[in-house]
């Protein structure tokens, strides 16, 4: 029927710190770009606040995929707390692919508040992504998927 | 109060705003605001409306109705960014006698209905975007607000026109001011100009009187020839380290006679204040008005600094003034709020090869002509071409070079219009030469400018609309011989001219300082991608920025005149001053707590902190956040391994109680769908 012909059309959660990337996205707003609407926003103050929790919370309560949206490095609001973010983005890139999802559904954007076009840019590659990607399967076992640049560590 | 068990134990309102036709035209707002209302009894929804203009004193006065009628405890409120009404909808709510952060705005404006095309979509983004703000506003607070002592010093970056205006009404209003200035005497780029338009009235003369006001004000200390280096703290409290470079000259001695730069033998190409086209020497003062009135040795150029022998100025020194071994000093001051007025660099005309300045000798800057037109300049006055005697008999003016250019800058410099209409006229007064401009659009919107371009073109300069192609030597007839050929394509007549001149100026544009993102991040504001600084509301809050405390004004906000540039060091002076009158700021109490009992003393937390707000009880083996100086970005909140740390308004259970509210459609769609269908 006309279900099956429709797209898939993925649900993403979108973080974004206060400072640079919610504005990224007001600016895109204020800008009438347009973009995919398949990424819902929450806001926090800093992409450090970005507890892993919440990503796997996103995941396992139906998300497709996250979003991890930040000041450039260098450019955070709080000096270096976007840092704490990209670590934890490798960490949590790395468990979920162990946990069978695979490691495009998490992707880290750094976006200054002057960017909305790049914010929307994104948005728009990323939905694509996500959409090639298929529906979150968690049948997938964890071992199926390749870890770029992290086999090794993965193997044990 | 008297909750049952299975009833939801908040009362939820949730206002679906139209915004006119901005959400409306895409999102069906009826439709979400009843959705709302029949989908989200459970989580506590008890009333649902949309309204027109949420905003407004009716809308808002509808939200405060209800919290009273219907005793609502929290409000969500669907709408513009939070960035935009937040405090707006927050106010309402506290003047029903709500706790202001019991509310909650999200945004389906810049998020989703000037965003999506998709009606439905739309729509259904909505939703999730509405279900998840009662999601979290369940889990909200009551909170009050820090409050903090405000420092009354302010300290102003940047002593040309902007700073010195916002100096002296901060000063007048009887509060502490610290003026640090880069360059040896403040005066900025007005100081190098001629006349200012339309009035002509000379630049110099309007300026150095207040120039004089800001040396003698008892409430300003002007720290020129000087750096920022550091700001820590935050509104209120700022601690700002700034690097005094040495003068090697007392200035407790120096009189200010002169009697050194006469004296020094070393000769030095001025690039800052003569632009270039004159010289000063290794001892100097900019220019003759400086204030301070003390000069500075030029460490690089000075002959005893780089041969070690010399030392003529300290010879003639009347008063023992000269000391060269000083040092750059370091000092802290505390000031309460900034204001940055750093101004703009002129473009660099040399990035257009084929307008052949630095190549063709004929070829000038506006700054250059500034200068040479200027009687205290390097030529007296006198407007002369490069061989620094003969006066042109026509001159062709060059508009937008650098400016409206994809190549180069996009935006309009906003000053190159009537700047070159001025130079128009100076030509034309000086040297009775035939005067061409060469414009794209000519742009004289304020008060007084377009009479003044009515009077440029009666004094008959003549106009030609085009952009210019090229600027060449290359003669192709003997009429041509010796001139400097423009090649312009006249749009009004449809035609390619190439006009013989015997000077070209060129109107190069305003950028940004080549350091401003060095400087936004040493203040914590945000550039645009042009490097301009980036203001709280481009209408409504100029002069604020997102960072409280930090206030921007004149060409650092973006190009502007003079008249712009001064109302915006009033305009952050005024807003500063109502602040320092309040004596205390109250702060967002966005803040982390750690709970005692939960912690574990691993420290994790400790190195997290960029602003050391963690401090650690060796005897109790607890951490424990200074409210003072936590900034609430949450990082050590994410980072505690034993969940010991709360981030008020940001808290664990809010932001994992929006995540499932934002899913709830999703879920409910994909409980529906059967799998595998």
């Amino acid at each position: 029927m006309t279900e099956e012909t429709k797209p898939f059309e993925p649900v993403i959660i979108g973080f974004t710190c206060n400072w640079c990337s919610y504005r990224a996205a007001d600016m895109a707003g204020i800008a009438r770009m347009k973009y995919a609407p398949n990424v819902r926003l929450i806001r926090l103050m800093c992409s450090g606040r970005l507890d892993p929790t919440f990503v796997f919370k996103a995941i396992a309560g139906g998300a497709d995929a996250v979003l991890v949206s930040g000041c450039h490095p260098g450019d955070c609001h709080y000096s270096t707390q976007n840092y704490k973010a990209m670590r934890r983005y490798h960490l949590m890139k790395r468990v979920l692919t162990q946990m069978g999802v695979e490691p495009g559904r998490l992707k880290l954007l750094w976006a200054s508040a002057a960017e909305g076009q790049i914010f929307a840019n994104e948005i728009n590659k990323f939905v694509e992504e996500v959409r090639a990607l298929g529906p979150l399967n968690w049948n997938q076992a964890g071992a199926e998927i390749p870890v770029e640049g992290a086999v090794e560590e993965v193997k044990v | 109060m008297s909750a049952q068990e299975n009833k939801p134990k908040e009362r939820v309102g949730v206002y679906v705003c139209h915004c006119g036709t901005n959400i409306a035209g895409v999102v069906n707002v009826g439709e979400v605001s009843k959705w709302a209302s029949d989908n989200m009894k459970d989580e506590g929804v008890v009333i649902s409306r949309d309204y027109k203009f949420m905003c407004s004193s009716l809308g808002q006065e509808l939200i405060q109705k209800d919290i009273k009628e219907q005793k609502l405890t929290r409000v969500v409120v669907g709408a513009c960014s939070p960035h935009l009404h937040e405090r707006t909808f927050r106010n309402a709510c506290k003047g029903a006698g709500l706790n202001p952060y019991l509310c909650e705005l999200v945004s389906i404006r810049e998020q989703d209905s000037w965003v999506h095309t998709d009606k439905i979509a739309a729509t259904e983004k909505a939703k999730a975007i509405i279900s998840g703000g009662v999601a979290r506003v369940i889990h909200h607070e009551a909170l009050e607000p820090l409050h903090v002592p405000i420092h009354p010093a302010t300290l102003i970056v940047g002593g040309g026109i902007a700073g010195i205006q916002a100096a002296l009404e901060i000063a007048d209003a009887g509060f502490p001011v610290y003026l640090v200035e880069r360059e040896p005497s403040i005066g900025g780029h007005m100081a190098q100009f001629d006349k200012t338009f339309p009035t002509l009235d000379c630049s110099a003369c309007i300026l150095t009187p207040k120039m004089v006001d800001v040396g003698n004000h008892k409430n300003i200390t002007m720290l020129t020839y000087s750096e920022v280096q550091k700001v820590d703290g935050y509104v209120g409290n700022f601690a700002v380290t700034i690097k005094k470079r040495a003068r090697y000259v007392k200035t407790e001695d120096c009189t200010g006679c002169g009697i050194c730069w006469e004296k020094c033998p070393k000769k030095v190409i001025d690039d800052k204040f003569e632009a270039g086209i004159g010289y000063r020497k290794a001892v100097y003062t900019p220019f003759p008005q400086a204030v301070p009135k003390y000069p500075v040795i030029d460490d690089i150029n000075c002959t005893y600094f780089v041969k070690g022998t010399c030392k003529a100025c300290e010879k003639f020194c009347p008063t023992n003034a000269i000391d060269f071994t000083q040092k750059d000093e370091i000092m802290t001051v505390e000031v309460g709020n900034i204001i940055l007025a750093t101004g703009w660099d002129l473009f660099d005309a040399r990035r257009v090869p084929n307008y052949g300045y630095g190549r063709l000798a004929n070829v000038f800057t506006n700054m250059e002509f500034e200068r040479m037109s200027n009687s205290a300049g390097p030529t007296g006055g006198n407007i002369v071409l490069r061989d620094g005697k003969t006066p042109p008999k026509s001159v062709g003016i060059v508009h937008c070079v650098g400016s409206r250019d994809k190549n180069y800058n996009n935006y309009c410099s906003a000053i190159c219009c009537m700047q070159s209409l001025k130079f128009a006229h100076l030509v034309h007064e000086k040297t009775g030469a035939t005067v061409y401009n060469f414009y794209i659009d000519i742009r004289t919107p304020a008060k007084g400018y377009d009479e003044f371009y009515q009077r440029i073109i009666e004094e008959g300069t003549l106009f030609v609309r085009g952009k210019v192609a090229e600027v060449t030597d290359a003669a192709r007839n003997p009429g041509e011989e010796g001139k400097l050929i423009i090649q312009v394509e006249d749009t009004l007549v449809g035609k390619q001219r190439r006009i013989p001149v015997d000077m070209v100026i060129l109107s190069a544009g305003l950028e940004p300082r080549s350091d401003s993102k060095a400087l936004a991040k040493t203040f914590g504001i945000s550039c645009s991608a042009d490097g301009w600084f980036i203001e709280r509301h481009p209408k409504l809050d100029p002069v604020a920025t997102m960072t409280e405390g930090v206030y921007i004004a004149g060409c650092v906000q973006g190009p502007k005149d003079i008249p712009a540039s001064v109302a915006q060091g009033a305009a952050a002076a005024a807003r500063i001053l109502g602040k320092i009158q309040q004596k205390e700021i109250a702060l967002e109490p966005v803040r982390a707590t750690i709970h005692e009992e939960q912690c574990s003393g691993c420290r994790i937390c400790n190195t997290m902190c960029p602003f050391n707000a963690i401090l650690f009880h060796e005897d109790k083996m607890v951490s424990e956040v200074n409210p003072a100086l936590c900034q609430g970005c949450g990082t050590c909140v994410a980072a505690c391994p034993a969940g010991a740390i709360t981030g008020t308004g940001f808290s664990n259970e809010q932001i994992l109680s929006q995540i499932d509210g934002l899913l709830l459609l999703t879920l409910d769609k994909k409980e529906t769908v059967p799998s595998g269908s």
